[in-house]
């Protein structure tokens, strides 16, 4: 909301620096997002008075002006011609700054003195259509009134400054001056009743002219429609384009300008009519029908749906209802007899017809937030009152006042006590009557009446609002919150804190990545067009498709970051992230599941399959996850990966996830050579397996035996399998098991490969006999005969 | 007897002295002390002589076995001195040569700012909530005092699943749900993603990160949401920092406010880092509206609160003198290195 301070000073006059005014109407709740000074630029340029005219001795195309500017009488040199002695014209001293920055001193010009410059409109940073009576590109010669030696800024009433307000979505009836003149007036503890705009009338009906039918009044709560006749369209005044223009709007006729003006002052939203184009003098407010269109103002044919409210006249729709009229209707030079329409519209309907149309105006950016039905009646009058100021035409007497408005006003009790302690607050009575009487609230019979414009106070909580923001909130006392509180981690938060400082401590950098992604992420992981994962939460409205589906996995996200850091030739890239994917549901109404997983993405010239097992291998023994519970079982069909190198990682029969070298052709589509892990695994379910509340066991009393035994068996016989048959043969001795050789090649048959283990075994009870780790030995060797192992001989 | 071996000591201590290493050292103890050897010779004929004689040489010879063993020991320990010394100085390095790279691994510059506002909101008092992403209509927008339609819901552009499924705009979703199923007295703060259909730019980006914070409980009053906000900013920000709050409106506080931080470049006069302001928007808060305690049912007439929420990326840029947004969701590891 643009609002010039000249204009606010009519309504309710403060002195205070543009800084100061902004602060103090910031902190009392309506923030002042900037402000601008009108002709700040121009200093040192006064109204000066043409004296005389004199040739210059030696020059042909300058003359020797004498001006007077009040003080004292200058000798200033111009090439103009359109200046006569006795005009007034802006007379730049010396020291002064233009529009466009030129500095003006004094100086010499072919042996005469110069003390300064007399200006045109340019310089001053004018156009002819603010002054319509000055020459373009002479001289101004100024017809407004102003003494000798005035700045040309005050003479011109250039001086304004606008501020801009932000305008909160609950306070609609700050989008005009009265309401900002009210919050004003409330900050500077000043009364401020606005005037009630006075119509003389012309005599008449207009009953006898128009009539108004509202077949929707669920959506048109109220209309109110004043006549003017002999009405004679013409440029409007000076102060009222002024005015128009500080508030970023673009004069057009003084008719139009009306409509807006009152827009402005009231925040009503109003219509003009051209009465000729009218057909029948009737106007009817319905809902569009289907079919109908309608061109608006901007040139544009509108497709209109049921839902929207329509102006109609007897042959159809000629506006869409607070949002825009319709081409053709408007006021034309021609004009003799215009309507004036002062409605309120259901803010939802119009916000919904905006919407729609992708049609926004002031008007329906008013309507959708919600007008006060009490505004109508005053907002038509003062349109006819400017009529009448401006003598552009006659108001015809009557009204046309459709009201279901059924207004009824709010009063609320004045809760001192509970607003003091709601705000912890030590404010008197008095001082918050002050202030709610300076809002424009009415105390009576100790009720709080709510003014109509104010529908956004309903109950104790929007008073205490009101109290404080005047009060100042800065004068509320900061206190502590007193009473027991946890200020706990849960043991979950725990738990994922810790595995975090593991999965860094092993050397990853986390990354934070969108949690949206484009279904061409899936085509890059590999997933073929039925794949189960590509089943995704879609988003209706995405900025573009790489916003539209929310993940099921961060592997493609963690890929785009590998690639963009291959990209920039970082020679390796440890990368983790723990984050949200989305498994949808049946129907896009329910919401999905939401799990945190953790994701790994490595790429480094060392690192395989290898690398990232033992990452994994690392991360279990952090949870204190009983490695003979877990399992890696070869994925060889997962198209994200090599069909060599990936495991399913199992802890009984529980699956944590996958990890593994991504596909070639995956790398491939990423723009990266050479091997890349990728691991996804949940944290739920190592959060639900890892033993986190371990115990001390002692260290052994007696001695261990070691034994290694090399071993001969088919190439594709798993470690694991051989490993598992070890600790099943002796659960009891074996303290543990670590396989520190693979063999395959010359020396041994094709298709087998050796294995070495070494054995660590242990008693509770004493130290092992020779015997007892033989007859160990020799169970373990007929368990792992039995997986198809033995001794190499 | 007694010459012998007297000149035995003095030939052996001088071979003992001018021993050049460890195999000589050893050779000399076979030589003198072995079984075989000189001096053991000598011991072997003790019993031939006389008992006094045999007392008295006995004497002499074990006195010089020991003397030779000490000498050979003590040149043993030289010799070995004299080796590691020189060990030690071929095995000397270029101390300022590389060491062999080690991966450091590190943690995302939002994370590390959100680790120190949950200890600082921890240590006074607050737990830690947590709600879905994708939300319903309901918890995001309805239940927060935001009906559908609402003018309200235009200051936040909102990527929707169904009519009634969204991402969510705001954590304040959690606060619903954390009121729903918990009895005051409840302190939480809920940090997490949120999602706006904002174009990314330098300063928009349709995935970021907020904070939420929440308090219920009897006898919370606004002075109390200023008091822990202030303390907030000062230990996020420093003892010094001076604070403002201004009127503001959310559908789902009332009074609502934001708060202000005087703009720590020009204290206040106005530059270009608060662009001219002289403060700096920190966050926007406010006391529970009656309404929304309602719908949770939470009695409004026993029980008062107050909301307060922060934007994570906003104080991580402010913090790391970040000009960029977009950098933060690039993971560039020249860029998240730097933390």
């Amino acid at each position: 909301m643009l609002c010039s301070k000249r204009w606010l000073d009519t309504l309710v006059k403060t002195e205070d620096s543009p800084k100061s005014f902004s602060d103090a109407l910031t902190m009392s709740g309506s923030k002042v997002e900037g402000y601008t000074v009108e002709a700040e630029e121009i200093t040192g340029v006064v109204l000066g008075q043409v004296l005389s005219i004199d040739p210059h001795p030696t020059s042909d195309h300058l003359l020797i002006l004498k001006v007077d500017i009040g003080e004292k009488t200058l000798q200033i040199l111009t090439a103009a011609t359109n200046l006569k002695v006795g005009d007034r014209v802006p007379t730049a001293v010396d020291g002064a700054t233009l529009a466009d920055g030129l500095a003006i001193t004094t100086r010499t010009m072919q042996d005469q003195l110069s003390e300064g410059m007399v200006c045109s409109l340019a310089e001053l940073g004018l156009q002819v259509a603010d002054f319509p009576y000055a020459s373009a590109d002479g001289i101004f010669v100024v017809e407004e009134p102003g003494s000798l030696g005035q700045d040309i800024r005050e003479v011109l009433g250039l001086n304004d400054t606008v501020f801009e307000f932000e305008i909160t979505p609950n306070r609609p009836d700050c989008l005009s001056m009265i309401g900002i003149a009210r919050e004003v007036a409330a900050t500077y503890g000043q009364k401020f009743v606005p005037d009630k705009p006075k119509v003389k009338g012309a005599g008449g009906d207009i009953r006898d002219l128009v009539s108004v039918e509202v077949e929707n009044p669920e959506l048109c709560r109220r209309y109110v429609a004043k006549a003017v006749k002999n009405v004679k369209v013409g440029p409007s005044p000076r102060w009222m384009r002024e005015r128009l223009r500080a508030a970023g709007m673009r004069p057009i006729n003084n008719i139009v300008d009306i409509t807006n003006y009152v827009m402005l002052e009231y925040g009503q939203p109003m219509h003009a009519f051209n009465y000729a184009q009218l057909p029948e003098g009737k106007i009817i407010v319905r809902n569009a029908r289907p079919g109908e269109t309608l061109t608006t103002l901007d040139g544009i044919e509108r497709i209109l749906s049921p839902e929207m409210l329509m102006i109609c006249d007897i042959n159809g729709p000629t506006g869409i209802a607070g949002v825009m009229g319709g081409l053709g209707s408007g006021i034309a030079e021609d004009t003799s007899c215009v309507v004036f329409e002062s409605a309120n519209f259901d803010n939802v309907s119009i916000r919904l017809t905006s919407r729609k149309l992708g049609l926004r105006s002031e008007s329906s950016a008013r309507f959708e937030k919600g007008l006060d039905g009490q505004l109508c009646m005053e907002a038509a009058l003062r349109a006819c009152e400017l009529v009448e100021l401006l003598g552009c035409g006659e108001v015809i007497d009557g009204v046309i006042d459709v009201d279901n408005t059924n207004y009824t006003p709010t009063s609320l009790p004045l809760r001192a006590d509970w607003i003091n302690t709601h705000l912890g607050t030590d404010i008197s009575e008095a001082d918050m009557i002050t202030i709610l009487t300076n809002l424009g609230f009415r105390m009576e019979n100790g009720l709080i009446q709510v003014p109509s414009y104010r529908a956004d106070v309903t109950m104790d909580a929007d008073i205490s609002e009101e109290v404080a923001r005047i009060y100042g909130y800065n004068n509320i006392p900061s206190t502590q919150v007193t009473g027991a509180a946890a200020g706990l981690l849960t043991e979950r938060q725990r738990f994922d804190s810790s595995l975090e400082s593991a999965v860094v401590g092993l050397g990853f950098q986390e990354t934070l990545t969108y949690t949206f992604i484009s279904p061409r992420a899936y085509d890059r992981i590999g997933l073929p067009d039925q794949h189960p994962l590509r089943r995704s939460v879609v988003v209706t409205n995405p900025l573009g498709e790489d916003t539209s589906l929310m993940r099921r996995t961060a592997l493609p996200s963690l890929l785009d970051v590998l690639s963009r850091n291959y990209k920039n030739r970082s020679p390796r890239a440890w990368l983790y992230e723990m984050a949200k994917t989305f498994t949808p549901l049946e129907s896009a109404d329910q919401l999905p599941i939401e799990e945190y997983r953790l994701t790994l993405a490595l790429y480094d010239a060392e690192a395989d399959y290898y690398t990232l097992k033992g990452v994994v291998e690392a991360l279990l023994r952090h949870c204190k996850i009983d490695r003979r519970l877990v399992r890696y079982e070869p994925v060889t069909d997962h198209p994200t990966f090599h069909p060599g190198r990936c495991a399913k990682l199992l802890v009984g029969d529980k699956e944590i996830g996958l990890f593994g070298e991504a596909h070639p052709a995956v790398v491939k589509n990423y723009d990266m050579e050479g091997r890349v892990c990728l691991g996804d695994l949940s944290i739920n379910l190592l959060f639900e397996l890892a033993n986190r509340n371990p115990q001390y066991t002692a260290m052994p009393r007696y001695p261990a035996s070691t034994r290694d035994l090399a071993l001969v068996c088919d190439a594709s016989l798993p470690a694991q399998t051989m490993e598992q048959a070890i600790w099943s043969a002796i659960p009891e001795l074996l303290e543990d098991v670590v396989l520190f050789d693979i063999y395959e090649g010359a020396q041994l048959e094709a298709g087998k490969k050796s294995v070495a283990f070494s054995l660590t075994l242990r008693s509770k009870q004493g130290t092992l006999t020779d015997e007892q780790v033989d007859a160990a030995v020799a169970s373990a060797l007929s368990a792992l005969e039995q997986v198809g192992a033995r001794l190499r001989a | 007897m007694k010459e012998k071996l007297t000149s035995m000591e003095q030939a052996a201590l001088s071979q003992i002295a001018s021993a050049p290493d460890l195999a000589a050292i050893e050779s000399l103890r076979v030589g003198y002390l072995g079984k075989k050897g000189q001096l053991t010779a000598v011991l072997k004929q003790l019993g031939g002589l006389e008992p006094e004689v045999r007392k008295e040489v006995g004497a002499l010879a074990n006195q010089i076995r020991q003397t030779i063993a000490e000498a050979l020991d003590r040149r043993r320990e030289a010799l070995e001195a004299e080796l590691l010394t020189a060990r030690l100085l071929a095995e000397r390095v270029d101390v300022s040569a590389p060491g062999r790279p080690m991966p450091l691994g590190g943690k995302h510059p939002i994370t590390r700012v959100l680790d120190e506002l949950k200890e600082i909101f921890l240590g006074m008092g607050f737990s830690i909530a947590d709600g879905p992403e994708v939300e319903s209509d309901y918890y995001n927008f309805e239940a927060l005092n935001m009906p559908k339609n609402h003018p309200s819901r235009d200051t936040q552009d909102t990527f929707y699943i169904s009519e009634n499924v969204v991402l969510r705009s705001q954590t304040s979703p959690v606060q619903i749900r954390t009121m729903e199923k918990q009895r005051p007295p409840i302190r939480i703060i809920a940090p997490g993603k949120v999602y706006r259909s904002d174009e990314v730019d330098a300063t928009h980006s349709p995935v970021f990160h907020q904070v939420e914070g929440l308090v219920v409980d009897r006898n919370i009053t606004m002075s109390d949401l200023k008091g822990t906000l202030d303390t907030f900013a000062r230990r996020l920000y420093g003892e010094d920092t001076v604070t403002r709050f201004r009127p503001h409106h959310f559908q789902f506080t009332e009074p609502s406010a934001e708060m202000d931080m005087m703009c720590f470049n020009c204290h206040g006069e106005g530059c270009r880092m608060c662009k001219g302001e002289g403060w700096i928007e920190l966050l926007g808060g406010g006391m529970v509206h009656p309404k929304v305690l309602s719908i949770c049912g939470i009695d409004p007439n026993e029980y008062s609160g107050f909301a307060f929420g922060m934007g994570l990326d906003r104080i991580a840029m402010r913090k790391y003198q970040i000009d960029d947004l977009r950098l933060l969701f690039e993971n560039d590891l020249r860029f998240l290195s730097q933390f």
